[in-house]
C-alpha cells in the first residue's frame, strides 16, 4: 500500500486560545516496501503526523490516501472500511507496554485479533497470536500463559508489537520504538523490525530521536520542524549539510560526524552512512 | 477530546480578579453562594447575576468560558426544572396552564434552574481565574485553625494538590489509551450498555496501573526530597491581602446587602 498525504493541515484545540499549529501543509509519499524514518524535534508534529495514517487523528485539511482508503477531509467515512484499514496499519504508540491490560501475555496480544477477526476460529486465532509471539522473538511455550505485567520493560514492548502485528498489517507505524531501552535492547528491537520488514510488514515507518538508528536502518527520511517537513530523502541526503541539521536542532548520525571529519582531513569520503559502508570505505583507503 | 475538561481550567490571564488573594476569593464565593440562596425572589436572582458579570468583566475571561461550564450540568438543571414543574405541591388559588402544569410551579421550576446556574457560573469564575496551586493555599491557610483540634489540614491540602495536579495528566494518558486500543480494534461506542462496560476494561486497567505507577514514584520522589509533612514546612508564595480584597469584599457585602433588602422588598 502506497500513503500519499498532500497539504495536510491540523490544529489543535481549534478556535480556542489553546490552539496549536501541528501540521502545516504536510505532503509526501511513502511507497510500499520503505523503511521510512520520521525525525524532528521535540513537538514537531511526527506523533500527530503518523496518527493520521490509520484516522486516529481525523483530517482536518487536505489529502491522505493510504492505499485504497481515501481518509481525505472530504471524503466520507465508512466505519467497516476504517476497522479494516486500522487492521491494515498497525500502529505501535510510544511506550506501548502501558496498554497492556490482559492478565496473561496470550490473552493481550489476541485482543486486536478478535476485535479484527471475530469469525475466525480459536485454532486460527491461537495460531496468529502464537506466530506473533515468535516473531518478536518470545517462546510462546514460555510465555503465553504469563502475565504481562511481571515481564520486564523490553519484554513487554515485545508483547505490546507482538499485539500489533498479530493482525499481519500491511504498514507497521512505530512512534520511537526503542525509547527507554538498553543499547542490546534497542539493537534486538531494530533487528526485529528487519526481520519484520523482511518477512511480514511490506512499509515499516519509524519516528526517532535516535539519529544513528534512522541512518543505518531507513532508506528515506523526512525532516519535521514546526509542523513542515522541511527536509526529505536518503539519509545521505539529509545528513548532508551539518550546519543545517544543528539549527533544526538535530543531531548527526555518528557515522556522518565520522566522515565529516575525515572530509576536513583531506580524506576524499563519500559513503552511505551506514555502518557496512563506512568499513568499507575505510578499507578502501587503507588499500590505498 | 478528553484535555477539555472546562470545570478546573485556568484561564491564563493578569486581571483584577486574578489578582485577588484566593483565600478572598473562596470567602467572596461563599458570600455569592449565599447570596443566590438568600434570594427569594428574582430581583435577588438578578441583583446576583449583575454581581457575577461584573466580576465576569473584571476577570478579563470571555463571557464564553463561563457559559460553557453551565454545559457540563444542563442534564442536571434539566431534571430540575422538570422535576419541579411536574411535582409542585398545588396550592388554593394557583392559576393551571394545562394537566398539572401551574404558572406558580413554573415559576418555581425557573427560580430554581436560574439559581443553579448561577450557582455554576459563579464557581466557574473562581476556578478560571485561580490556580489550582493557589486555590490549595488558599484553602489550607483558611482551615488552619481546624489543626488545633488536630484536623490534618497540610495533608488534605496536600492530597488535594497531588489529585488537581494528575487529573490533567490523567486525562492525556486515557486519551492515549483510549487510541492505542482504537489502533488494535478496540470499539468503545457501539453496543449495549454491558458491551460498553466490558470495552472499558482495555481502558481502566492500563490507566489505574499507570496511576499507581505513578503514585509510587511520586512517593519515592517525596520521600528522596525528605519531605516529613506539615512541620516546620515555610511557604515559597506567602499568601497577602491588599487594598484589592478589601475593594472586593466591600463590593461583595453591598451584593448581600442588597438581596436582603430587595427579599424584604424594600428597594
Ligand atoms: N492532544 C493535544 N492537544 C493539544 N496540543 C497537542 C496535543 N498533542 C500534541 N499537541 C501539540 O502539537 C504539537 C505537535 O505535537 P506532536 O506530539 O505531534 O509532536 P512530536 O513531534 O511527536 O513530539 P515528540 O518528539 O516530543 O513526541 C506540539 O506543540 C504539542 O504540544
Ligand atoms: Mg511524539
Amino acid at each position: 500500500m502506497q500513503i500519499v498525504a498532500e497539504k495536510l493541515n491540523f490544529v489543535y484545540n481549534k478556535k480556542t486560545k489553546f490552539s496549536v499549529k501541528a501540521l502545516d501543509e504536510v505532503s509526501l509519499t511513502i511507497e510500499e516496501g520503505d523503511f521510512f524514518g520520521i525525525i524532528g524535534h521535540t513537538g514537531s508534529g511526527k506523533s500527530t503526523f503518523i496518527q493520521h495514517l490509520n484516522a486516529l487523528v481525523p483530517v482536518q485539511e487536505g489529502i491522505l490516501k493510504v492505499g485504497e482508503y481515501d481518509l481525505s477531509s472530504t471524503a466520507k467515512k465508512d466505519k467497516k472500511a476504517l476497522k479494516k484499514l486500522r487492521s491494515k496499519v498497525g500502529m505501535v504508540f510510544q511506550y506501548p507496554e502501558y496498554q497492556l491490560f490482559e492478565d496473561t501475555v496470550f490473552k493481550d496480544v489476541a485482543f486486536g485479533y478478535s476485535n479484527f477477526f471475530p469469525e475466525a476460529t480459536k485454532e486460527e486465532k491461537s495460531k496468529a497470536v502464537c506466530e506473533a509471539l515468535r516473531l518478536v522473538g518470545l517462546d510462546p511455550e514460555e510465555y503465553a500463559e504469563r502475565s504481562p505485567f511481571e515481564l520486564s520493560g523490553g519484554q513487554k514492548r515485545r508483547v505490546a508489537i507482538a499485539g500489533v502485528i498479530v493482525t499481519r498489517p500491511e504498514i507497521l507505524v512505530l512512534d520511537e520504538p526503542v525509547a527507554g531501552l538498553d543499547p542490546k535492547g534497542k539493537r534486538e528491537l531494530m533487528k526485529l523490525l528487519h526481520l519484520l520488514h523482511e518477512k511480514e510488514c511490506k512499509t515499516i515507518i519509524i519516528v526517532s530521536h535516535d539519529m544513528d538508528e534512522v541512518a543505518e536502518n531507513c532508506n528515506k527520511v523526512a525532516v519535521f520542524s514546526e509542523g513542515k517537513i522541511v527536509r526529505m530523502g536518503t539519509p545521505k541526503d539529509v545528513f548532508s549539510d551539518a550546519e543545517e541539521i544543528k539549527r533544526l536542532r538535530l543531531d548527526m548520525p555518528l557515522t556522518g560526524y565520522l566522515g565529516q571529519t575525515l572530509r576536513e582531513n583531506g580524506f576524499s569520503f563519500d559513503f552511505d552512512l551506514t555502518e557496512e559502508d563506512f568499513i568499507k570505505k575505510l578499507q578502501e583507503i587503507k588499500r590505498g | 477530546m478528553l484535555r477539555d475538561l472546562t470545570f478546573g481550567q485556568y484561564y491564563p490571564t493578569t486581571s483584577f480578579v486574578h489578582k485577588l488573594d484566593p483565600r478572598t476569593k473562596l470567602l467572596l464565593l461563599i458570600a455569592y453562594i449565599t447570596a443566590v440562596f438568600v434570594a427569594g425572589n428574582f430581583y435577588g436572582l438578578a441583583a446576583s447575576l449583575l454581581f457575577l458579570l461584573i466580576a465576569v468583566a473584571f476577570s478579563a475571561v470571555p463571557l464564553w468560558s463561563v457559559l460553557k461550564s453551565v454545559k457540563s450540568i444542563l442534564f442536571l438543571v434539566l431534571f430540575t426544572f422538570l422535576l419541579n414543574l411536574f411535582f409542585y405541591a398545588k396550592k388554593e388559588g394557583d392559576t393551571t396552564l394545562f394537566w398539572v402544569i401551574t404558572k406558580e410551579g413554573l415559576i418555581s421550576a425557573l427560580f430554581l434552574a436560574s439559581r443553579l446556574i448561577l450557582l455554576v457560573m459563579g464557581s466557574s469564575v473562581l476556578t478560571l481565574t485561580t490556580t489550582p496551586v493557589s486555590l490549595t493555599d488558599g484553602i489550607e491557610s483558611l482551615l488552619k485553625p481546624l489543626s488545633y483540634i488536630k484536623f490534618p489540614v497540610h495533608e488534605l491540602a496536600l492530597i488535594m494538590s497531588i489529585a488537581l495536579r494528575f487529573i490533567p495528566t490523567l486525562a492525556e494518558e486515557t486519551d492515549r489509551i483510549i487510541r492505542a486500543q482504537k489502533a488494535r480494534g478496540g470499539d468503545f461506542d457501539s453496543g449495549n450498555v454491558f458491551k460498553r462496560l466490558k470495552a472499558l476494561i482495555p481502558i481502566l486497567i492500563p490507566l489505574l496501573v499507570g496511576a499507581f505507577r505513578r503514585a509510587d514514584e511520586l512517593g519515592n520522589a517525596m520521600d528522596a526530597r525528605c519531605y516529613s509533612g506539615s512541620k516546620n514546612r515555610t511557604k515559597y508564595k506567602k499568601l497577602k491581602f491588599t487594598f484589592r480584597d478589601l475593594i472586593a469584599a466591600l463590593f461583595t457585602a453591598a451584593l448581600i446587602a442588597g438581596v436582603i433588602l430587595l427579599n424584604n422588598g424594600a428597594i
